[in-house]
């Protein structure tokens, strides 16, 4: 049985040649996985916000896109992968309740998240590889650091490998 | 300045305590009204936990749960949120649907559990910003509610999220609901908006 290493609400770990990354029950927060396959340095922040720059309480780095992703690399480069090398994988994102007949801020914050993700990655020139984003059911996933295979779990959506 | 609950103090604790208690009182009373039986609420424990701990605190973030979920505007702001594992909310469902709930075939929620289910977030939520209007004279105004069905970690992370704006640590009151020698155990949470905590702690006169 390979290691486990939990990555909670807010939180980010790296892991190198093997091991899985697991986040529990994703539901409008995403998943960002980061590889390098050449050291097979895996890294996975469960973020939770689009944005450190509009929240005045930002300590925790592994909160937002932004500087989750900032963190997560400069954690892999230092132990030794090559950010010219890197690509992502990402899951979440999606709206849990839909309020009817009117359009709730806090309830489509899954979707903002997935676009800040794409937006963020794109400045760092990480290619998205693989994306399992939107809906409305949650989901557990599992990145593994010998291949890069992120499993996608859900509860009556199936399981996807990406 | 921002509220946080970093920085909650015993006092604002202890009033958010009493608010919880009695908005309590105020859901079993309509509950018991509703089904004609007496419905009884345990004094409920207002927790205040870091996130990584919550979804261990409510079993496991992998766990299958009922979720319903509304939000209030008026004088205060906000969103509330009711959890209740599968098992319990079925049997919810069973007492105010007035079925039998000696068997339990499946975990999915027909129609009309899921508008049962809805009507009992109603309550809670009217009993629990009855208490806070009782308390500080702000009216507000709940929506209609929603209902979600999934895993623990999914559905906390409409209100998680909304508090990781302002912390690192949420708040949340876990209530018992008792028919007989029947609990049901519920976790209830209420978000007011950061302007509105501030508004609520005036109000009481301690902001």
């Amino acid at each position: 049985m390979d290691r486990v290493v939990k990555v909670g609400m807010g939180d980010l770990k790296v892991i190198a040649e093997d091991g899985v990354l697991v986040s529990l029950g994703l539901g409008s927060c995403v998943g960002i996985a980061l590889y390098d396959k050449a050291t097979k340095t895996a890294g996975l922040a469960h973020i939770m916000l689009p944005s450190s720059k509009l929240i005045k309480n930002n300590r925790n780095k592994a909160k937002f896109v932004d500087t989750a992703v900032e963190c997560l690399l400069e954690l892999m480069i230092k132990m030794n992968a090559k950010k010219e090398r890197i690509i992502a994988k990402i899951a979440g994102g999606a709206q849990m309740f839909s309020l009817k007949g009117s359009a709730s801020e806090v309830l489509n914050i899954g979707e903002r998240n997935v676009q800040a993700t794409i937006e963020v990655l794109r400045q760092h020139d990480i290619p998205i590889v693989a994306q399992d984003t939107g809906g409305n059911y949650g989901r557990t996933i599992e990145f593994h650091a010998a291949d890069g295979k992120l499993v996608v779990r859900t509860i009556g959506h199936g399981v996807k490998i990406l | 300045m921002p509220f946080s609950f970093d920085d909650l103090n015993s006092l604002y604790l202890d009033i958010l305590r009493e608010i919880g208690t009695i908005g309590a009182g105020n859901a079993a009373t309509s509950l018991s009204k509703m089904l004609n039986r007496r419905i009884d609420m345990n004094v409920p424990e207002v927790k205040i936990a870091e996130f990584k701990d919550l979804e261990d605190i409510m079993e496991g973030a992998e766990t299958h749960v009922a979720g319903i979920y509304l939000e209030f505007k008026g004088d205060i702001s906000g969103t509330v949120l009711l959890v209740l594992d599968v098992i319990s909310a079925k049997r919810i469902t069973a007492l105010l649907l007035g079925n039998d709930y000696g068997s339990i075939f499946n975990q999915d929620f027909s129609e009309i559990e899921v508008s049962a289910l809805e009507e009992l977030g109603n309550i809670l939520t009217a009993a629990y910003l009855g208490a806070i209007s009782s308390f500080t004279g702000l009216t507000t105004k709940p929506s209609v509610p929603c209902f979600a069905c999934d895993m623990l970690g999914a559905i906390l992370s409409v209100p998680m999220i909304q508090f990781g704006q302002t912390s690192d640590k949420a708040m949340f009151i876990e209530t018992d609901l008792i028919n007989g020698t029947d609990r049901f155990r519920s976790h209830f949470i209420v978000i007011p908006d950061m302007e509105s905590f501030n508004v609520i702690l005036k109000a009481l006169g301690v902001g």
